[in-house]
């Protein structure tokens, strides 16, 4: 008998402070899982953000920095630049990367920074217990929006795949889910193609994972992920929105 | 005798820096600091380094944090509002023990203010100007060839105590032009066993961080750097004294107001007045000592400053407010004339301290 | 023949493995509390497993490990 699934080297044997449920575990462990593929733990220099993930720099085992709330994309710039030799990667929730965070984003996009962003969308602000985040639904109830989220009030959705898709200096840009097995395995698939680009040099790349929070949504682990298939999806489509090398190949 | 250049106070705090060894600028523009950004962007692509134009003051002090928190030296520029920005970064950096090199280059505040000289950014560079309690090491030039020297002086230091060392210059410091000597005084690197240079899967991975959940520990952090703190005023202040031995009057200016108050003096010696100055060359760790001293000879102080008073707090509680301190200033990017500075010590002299 | 071993104490009880499986042979084992004080997952009938690992993808606290 040979183990077929057991938990990557690249992750510490910390145990995740997550939410039962909560799929950033699961994503957690398909960077891990990639890292250890392409063999480039020895090499890779992650920055961690602010929101539920601001402990990721105690589960992954790579070196780490903590960047400030919405600042991790200009950190890692920073560790590109001094040694582009290194595989740097931003692991952002949506307040981070899409509210406070939205100028580093795009920038880092817009000069085709060689490093991977991963970026984490399940509609809300967990670490500080549920409120609007930029990507909450329309209609969607949380601490901050009781009402549910009224858009002629406070504004509409932001979808990022879709905004960094006009900005010229984005490399590859997809969209991915975890709700299931399959969408796991193709979330998988996306991640390892950011790494591959960013060894490859060819610039910035983000996934955005659709993923969820069982408990700011007031749901079950089980449900939450039906109401990603329901809700989730169809407002954020999965799919590949940028990938300009594969446009050169055709 | 090292051959002298003539350039702006800006250009040499940039070439100064590139001969420390920094390979790293990031930067935005504002004035009057701008000649450092574009000094760097010609430079910099020529020997192998990095300028980049960052799209915000913030996204340029994390771009710092970034490359600081992989060892090498780095540093950013800019002028009073756009330090307020970076003032996020900065209390980051500290709370992570990073050391980065920052010049403020500053102009007249508050808010959009003036593009003109100014020395009101006194309390924010040196009482914290972000969130926490933390120092940096702030460095006051009050000449070009100091606008040079002290900034190979301040990577030094903030390698050394791994924190940040700013420059706090003026917009008269940035601009004006001098001869200034670029030779550079080569020190040993320090060792960075914490830097983020990837584990080569040969070591536990390091972790530059501010986040401490538990209170006994974020306390322990911040006793330990208040030790660091301690040890660093007792071994690395700086300040240059003139004319204190016989003084009645003691003048305390830094930057360019000491320059003109330096002529104030001079004058008042030539009529016969008894007056001497303290330069604060740092004005954190600030010259306590010194000025204590002072205030067991002297009847009076002086705060000659381009602010509404900043600097003139230190300096009562340096001396205990064991003597009459008044302050000299003007502000909004107006600078005091050696005749205003003249006339406060006169009357300083006459009234023997006793106002 | 396969054989999954769950690293009980970490387990959160959450279920995702649980719906993952397409043989509904793991369950959460309601008469148990592990360290945590959840009711770990369990295998209820390994001679059933096939090996495919879907309860470990689904798994978001890395508990499982799946040898075939």
């Amino acid at each position: 008998m040979s183990v077929v699934f057991e938990k990557p080297h690249a992750l510490t044997d910390a145990v995740l402070h997550y939410c039962p449920g909560c799929t950033h575990g699961i994503i957690h462990r398909l960077v891990a899982e990639v890292i250890d593929e392409l063999g480039i733990e020895g090499d890779t220099i992650a920055v961690a953000s602010v929101g539920c993930s601001v402990m990721a720099y105690n589960y992954f085992n790579v070196d780490c920095v903590q960047a400030a709330h919405g600042r991790a994309p200009a950190v890692a710039t920073g560790v590109k630049r001094s040694d582009p030799s290194k595989i740097v990667f931003t692991y952002q929730g949506d307040g981070d990367l899409a509210a406070i965070g939205t100028a580093e984003t795009v920038h880092s996009a817009a000069r085709r920074e060689n490093i991977t962003v991963i970026f984490v969308n399940n509609a809300i602000y967990g670490m500080t217990g549920g409120q609007m985040a930029p990507t909450t639904l329309p209609g969607q109830v949380t601490q901050t929006s009781p009402y549910g989220r009224d858009v002629e009030k406070v504004g509409y959705p932001v979808k990022v795949c879709e905004l960094l898709s006009n900005v010229d200096g984005a490399a590859y840009l997809e969209r991915v889910a975890v709700n299931n097995v399959q969408n796991v395995k193709k979330a998988k698939k996306a991640i390892k193609k950011a790494f591959q680009n960013q060894i490859e040099g060819k610039g910035f790349s983000l996934v955005e994972v659709v993923s969820t929070c069982p408990t700011n949504w007031g749901m079950t682990p089980q449900k939450a992920l039906e109401w990603v298939d329901e809700k989730m999806i169809p407002y954020y489509p999965l799919g590949v929105y940028k990938d300009i090398y594969a446009e050169e190949e055709k | 005798m090292s051959e002298k250049v003539l350039m702006k106070g800006n250009e040499a705090i940039a070439e100064a820096a590139i001969r420390a060894g920094c390979m790293h600028y990031f930067g935005y523009p504002i004035t009057p600091q701008t000649e450092v950004a574009a000094y760097m962007s010609k430079r910099m692509p020529k020997i192998g380094g990095t300028f980049l134009q960052a799209e915000s003051e913030i996204a340029a002090i994390n771009m710092v944090i970034g490359v600081s928190s992989t060892g090498k030296r780095v540093m950013t520029s800019s002028s009073s509002p756009g330090v307020s920005l970076k003032s996020e970064g900065i209390s980051y950096l500290a709370g992570c023990d990073l050391p980065a090199l920052v010049v403020n280059v500053q102009r007249g505040g508050p808010g959009l203010g003036g593009i003109q000289p100014s020395q009101s950014d006194y309390y924010q560079s040196t009482k914290g100007g972000g969130h926490g309690d933390y120092h940096n090491i702030v460095l006051a030039p009050a000449s070009v060839q100091e606008m040079a020297s002290l900034t190979v002086k301040g990577f030094d230091l903030a390698d050394k105590y791994r924190m940040v060392a700013m420059i706090l210059a003026d917009g008269t410091m940035g601009q004006m032009m001098e001869p200034v000597s670029l030779d550079v005084e080569k020190t040993e690197p320090v060792e960075k066993p914490w830097a983020l240079t990837g584990t080569k899967c040969e070591r536990e991975h390091n972790i530059v961080n501010s986040l401490f959940l538990k209170p006994e520990e974020l306390e322990i952090e911040n006793f330990k750097r208040y030790e660091k703190y301690k040890y660093i005023e007792e071994n690395e202040t700086m300040y240059e004294e003139y004319l204190m031995d016989d003084a009645e009057v003691c003048v305390v200016a830094f930057g360019i107001t000491a320059r003109v108050a330096k002529n104030a003096v001079n004058e008042a010696r030539a009529k016969g007045v008894k007056v001497g100055m303290i330069r604060p060359i740092t004005l954190w760790p600030f010259p306590k000592k010194p000025l204590m001293a002072a205030a067991e000879k002297v009847n009076s102080f002086i705060c000659v400053e381009m602010n509404m008073g900043q600097m003139i707090d230190d300096v009562r509680l340096a001396i205990e407010c064991k003597k009459p301190v008044e302050l000299c200033n003007r502000v909004g990017g107006m600078i005091p004339t050696p005749e205003e500075v003249l006339a406060k010590i006169e009357s300083a002299a006459k009234n023997g301290g006793a106002q | 023949m396969a054989k999954v071993t769950f690293e009980t104490d970490l387990c959160k009880g959450c279920g995702l493995c649980v719906g993952a499986c397409p043989k509904g042979i793991v369950k959460l084992s309601m008469d148990v509390l592990n360290a945590k004080g959840h009711h770990p997952a369990e295998v209820t009938e390994p001679e059933k497993c096939i090996g495919c690992a879907f309860c470990a993808t689904m798994c978001p606290d890395c508990v499982i490990k799946v040898e075939r």
